[in-house]
C-alpha cells in the first residue's frame, strides 16, 4: 500500500502513519472533542427503548449513577425526529426535533442509548437548521450528544468489574454506530473489558440487518431477506448472548428470532453491562 | 438465465420480487460481491492512508466539476488543436445520431465496441442496428451479453449474474467451432478468436471514457482484456463517447484517481491497459485515422446546478457502492431497471430519467451508509438518497425552480397526512405520554399481524412500563429511601 500510495499521491502526501488493526482498542475518535468528566448529564432514552425495551434505559441510569454522575431525564423527550426525516419529511422532523432540543436545554451532554439517534442529533441536527434561526441551537446541541457507549470508554473511561459467569456474546453494531457515530470500537472494548465474556465474530458482521426504519415496511421483502441473513449469522456463531447498543436493529433482529423459533433474543448493552457488573438478570 | 431481460413493462415491486427469489442469482451475487470486496479490502490495508487518497480524489473532482464550463471549453480547444473532433449532444438521440452520422459518412457497416456504459443510457446499439450499422460489443462481459440480448446487470463487471454454464451453451449455440465445455480459459479463448476476427473486418471502433483532462486533450480509458486497445486503434475511425462530468483538470490529477479507480472497483494497482488518447495516428504511426468524442449531457445539467446534487457527478464510476450494498447484492442489476444500478444509480438515474420514473429508487435503501464509506470520491451517497426521498414527496413552492424533473411524484395525501399527525404527536410531550401509556397499558391489544413486518418477524409488544414511567418510579423509590435514612438517623 505505502508505494500504491506515495505513487498516487506525487510529492504532496504526507508520511503515513503506523498502521492500525481492526481491534476492540478503542481509538481516539477525531471527529469529537470528548468533555472532561461532567457532573450531570441528560440521559436520551429513545422512543423504541421508552416503549418497548425501558429496562435498558433504566439500567443505563443505575450505571451511571453508579459512576458518580447526576443524571437528567427530561420528561419531555419524546423522539428524535429521525423517522419522519429519512423518508423526506423534513418539516415534521424539525417540529419534533425543536421539541427535543428545547427539553435538554443545559448546557450538559446529552447521552443517547442509540447510535442511530445519536447520529441523527449529531450530524443530521445542525444540516436540518442550516439558513434557520435555530441553526446556532442546533450546532450547539449537537456538540453536546453522545453515543452511550463512546461516553463510557473516551469520557468516563469506565470499566466494567465483571462478576458474571463465562459466556460468549455475539455483538451486532448498528450501522450509524458505526458508520454516522464511529464508535463500533467503544462498544467492542465495553463488551472485551469484562473479563469472562468471550466476544464471537458473525459472518458478514459489518452488514446492515435490514431494519433502515420505514424502509423495512416499504420494502418488506428486501428488509426481510437482510434480517434472515443476519439471523443466520448470528445463530451459526453458537452465541450464548446477542447484544447491541442500538434497540432499532434489536427489535427487527428479535422480532426475526422469534419468527423462527430461536431461543437467543438480543439485549441492549446497557442492560447487559448492569448484569454483568451486579449480577442482577432481569427475566 | 438468458431470458432475464429487465422488462419495463414490470414494475420496481415486481422486478424485486423476481430476483429476490431466485436463488441461484442470489447466489451468485453474493459469492461476486464478497470476492470484490475482499479484493478491494486487501489493497487498502492502512486506513489513514486510504483516507488521505479519497479526500485528494474528492477534491480533485470537486474542483473539476467546479470548473466545469471552463474545462469542458480548455477540453475542446486542446482536443481540436490535437485534432479530435468534438461533438455535443444534449439527449440520447442528438449522442445516437452524431454516431450514424459519422458512420455513414464513412459508409461504416460493422462497429466494434470497446465497453461503454454512455452507449447502454443511449441504447446505441439498437439505434445503430435499426439503421444499417452492426454494433460489436468487444468487451468479454457485453460480448456475452449480445449474444445472450441481456442487459447489464454491474457496471464493471455487466454479466456477472451469468454462469459458466450459460456462458458455455450460449457459446455453443453462437459461435462457430465451440463446443460445450466448462473450461473458463477454453471459452475465452473461443470468443477472443471470433472478436479478433471481428476487429479486423470493423469500419469504426466505440469506446467509452474514463476521464478526459483538459489540460493536455488526452482521453484516458482503463481495461484489462485489450479490447480498449484494440477498438482504438485496428479501425480507421475511433469514437469515444461520454458524459460531459468526466473531464479533470490536469495531467497531474489523474495518477490518484487511477489509484482510486482500480483498486476500488477490482483490487487491482492498475488494470492492464491504461489507454491515454491524444490524438489521431501521425504520419508513420499506427492508429486510426480520424478520433471523434461525443460528448452527452443527458439530465446531467440538472443536478450540476444544484451544490448537493452535484456531488452525484463526482462519481468515477468504480462500483465499490455497489459490491458493498446490502441491497444490490440481495437483488442483482437488473431489479432497478436502469442503466446505472446500486446506489450510484438511484442517486444518479432520477437526474437521467426524471423522478416520476425512479421514484421508488431512493427509498429502497436502509441507509446503511456502506456505499458512503467506500466511495472513493466521497459523494455522500445516503444523504443524497434522502434529499431525493425529499424532492420526491414535497410539492415546489411558488416561483421555485425545480432542482429536478418530477418533484412530488411520490406525495400522496395520505402519507403526508400520516407523518403530519405523526409530527404532532411526538412534538407534544403531554399527548405522547398519554399515547405511550395507552400502549403499555393495552399492550395485550398489540396486533399480532402487521403490513410487512410480521411476513418474517413477530410483531414487536410494548412494556409493561414505559421508561418515562419506570424512571419516576425509580425517583420516588430513591427518595423513599432516603427520607427513611434521614428518618432513621433522625
Amino acid at each position: 500500500m505505502s508505494e500504491l500510495f506515495v505513487n498516487a499521491m506525487g510529492d504532496t502526501g504526507n508520511p503515513p502513519e503506523p498502521v492500525t488493526s481492526e481491534s476492540s482498542k478503542p481509538r481516539s475518535n477525531p471527529d469529537r472533542n470528548y468533555p472532561d468528566r461532567p457532573d450531570t448529564v441528560y440521559l436520551y432514552g429513545t422512543c423504541l427503548v421508552d416503549l418497548l425495551q425501558p429496562q435498558a434505559g433504566l439500567d443505563a441510569l443505575k450505571l451511571l449513577e453508579r459512576e458518580g454522575i447526576n443524571v437528567v431525564f427530561a420528561e419531555q423527550q419524546t423522539c428524535c425526529g429521525q423517522p419522519a426525516y429519512t423518508s423526506g419529511y423534513d418539516d415534521e422532523a424539525r417540529e419534533v426535533a425543536l421539541m427535543q432540543m428545547q427539553a435538554m436545554p443545559e448546557d450538559w451532554p446529552v447521552i443517547v442509548l442509540s447510535g442511530s439517534c445519536g447520529g441523527m442529533m449529531h450530524h443530521h441536527y445542525p444540516k436540518m437548521f442550516t439558513g434557520l434561526p435555530e441553526q446556532q441551537q442546533a450546532q450547539a446541541f449537537a456538540e453536546r450528544v453522545f453515543e452511550f457507549t463512546e461516553f463510557l470508554v473516551h469520557v468516563l473511561g469506565y470499566q466494567p468489574e465483571d462478576q458474571g459467569e463465562p459466556e460468549t456474546v455475539a455483538v451486532h453494531t448498528s450501522c450509524a454506530a458505526r458508520r454516522e457515530m464511529n464508535v463500533h470500537h467503544t462498544g467492542w472494548a465495553l463488551v472485551d473489558a469484562l473479563r469472562n465474556v468471550k466476544r464471537v465474530v458473525h459472518d458478514h458482521e459489518f452488514e446492515c440487518c435490514g431494519f433502515g426504519g420505514s424502509f423495512c415496511v416499504r420494502y418488506p421483502d428486501i428488509s426481510g431477506a437482510m434480517v434472515n441473513d443476519k439471523v443466520t449469522a448470528i445463530t451459526d456463531t453458537r452465541a450464548d448472548r446477542l447484544i447491541s447498543a442500538d434497540y432499532g436493529c434489536l427489535m427487527n433482529i428479535n422480532g426475526a428470532l422469534e419468527f423462527q423459533q430461536h431461543k437467543i433474543r438480543g439485549e441492549h448493552l446497557a442492560s447487559y453491562l448492569w448484569e454483568r457488573t451486579t449480577g442482577e438478570k432481569h427475566v | 438465465m438468458s431470458e432475464r431481460i429487465p422488462l419495463h413493462n414490470l414494475s420496481f415491486k415486481e422486478r424485486v420480487d423476481r430476483d429476490l427469489n431466485d436463488p441461484a442469482l442470489r447466489h451468485n451475487f453474493r459469492e461476486a460481491m464478497d470476492f470484490l470486496m475482499d479484493k478491494r479490502k486487501g489493497r487498502f490495508t492502512d486506513d489513514h492512508q486510504l483516507q488521505l487518497l479519497r479526500d485528494r480524489g474528492s477534491s480533485i473532482r470537486k474542483r473539476a466539476l467546479s470548473k466545469l464550463p471552463d474545462l469542458l471549453e480548455q477540453l475542446e480547444s486542446k482536443l481540436r488543436e490535437n485534432g479530435i473532433r468534438v461533438h455535443w449532444a444534449e439527449t440520447p438521440e442528438e449522442a445516437n445520431s452524431i454516431v450514424l452520422d459519422i458512420a455513414r459518412h464513412h459508409g461504416a457497416k460493422t462497429m466494434i465496441k470497446g465497453k461503454s456504459m454512455v452507449s447502454e443510457e443511449t441504447e446505441l446499439n439498437e439505434f445503430l442496428e435499426h439503421n444499417g450499422v452492426e454494433a460489436i460489443e468487444a468487451d468479454m462481459g457485453e460480448f456475452i451479453l449480445q449474444l445472450a440480448e441481456d442487459k447489464p446487470s454491474h457496471i464493471v463487471m455487466p454479466a456477472i449474474h451469468k454462469t459458466k454454464e450459460d456462458i458455455a451453451r450460449l457459446f455453443e449455440q453462437n459461435l462457430d467451432d465451440c463446443e460445450y465445455t466448462e473450461d473458463v480459459d477454453t471459452l475465452i479463448q473461443s470468443a477472443r478468436k471470433e472478436l479478433r476476427r471481428r476487429f479486423h473486418a470493423a469500419d469504426i471502433g466505440l469506446t467509452g471514457v474514463n476521464f478526459m483532462v483538459a489540460e493536455t486533450g488526452s482521453l484516458v480509458l482503463v481495461e484489462n482484456e485489450g479490447n480498449g486497445r484494440m477498438a482504438t486503434t485496428v479501425p480507421k475511425v475511433h469514437i469515444a463517447m461520454t458524459g460531459i462530468e468526466k473531464v479533470i483538470e490536469r495531467l497531474d490529477d489523474l495518477p490518484p484517481l487511477l489509484t482510486l479507480l482500480t483498486n476500488s472497483a477490482t483490487g487491482q494497482p492498475v488494470t492492464t491497459y491504461v489507454n491515454m488518447i491524444s490524438s489521431p495516428r501521425k504520419q508513420d504511426e499506427d492508429g486510426p485515422e480520424e478520433v471523434h468524442l461525443v460528448l452527452l449531457d443527458n439530465g446531467r445539467t440538472i443536478p450540476y446546478a444544484d451544490e448537493e446534487m452535484r456531488q452525484t457527478l463526482q462519481c468515477i464510476r468504480c462500483a465499490a457502492c455497489m459490491n458493498h450494498c446490502p441491497v444490490y447484492t440481495r437483488l442483482g442489476g437488473h431489479a432497478y431497471g436502469t442503466t446505472y444500478p446500486g446506489p450510484i444509480g438511484s442517486i444518479l438515474s432520477p437526474h437521467l430519467l426524471g423522478l416520476e420514473e425512479t421514484k421508488d429508487l431512493p427509498s429502497a435503501s436502509s441507509l446503511c451508509g456502506a456505499c458512503g464509506e467506500v466511495c472513493p470520491v466521497r459523494i455522500p451517497i445516503p444523504d443524497l438518497l434522502r434529499r431525493l426521498r425529499h424532492e420526491g414527496v414535497r410539492k415546489l413552492k411558488k416561483d421555485e425552480a425545480p432542482v429536478i424533473r418530477g418533484h412530488g411524484a411520490k406525495y400522496t395525501h395520505t402519507e403526508k397526512a400520516a407523518w403530519l399527525s405523526w409530527s404532532k404527536l411526538y412534538s407534544s410531550p403531554a399527548m405522547y405520554r398519554t399515547f405511550a401509556l395507552s400502549a403499555t397499558l393495552l399492550r395485550g391489544l398489540t396486533p399480532s399481524k402487521m403490513k410487512g413486518w410480521t411476513d418474517y418477524r413477530t410483531s414487536p409488544k410494548p412494556a409493561k412500563k414505559s421508561l418515562h414511567s419506570l424512571v419516576k418510579q425509580y425517583r420516588k423509590q430513591q427518595d423513599q429511601y432516603s427520607e427513611k435514612q434521614a428518618g432513621d438517623k433522625g
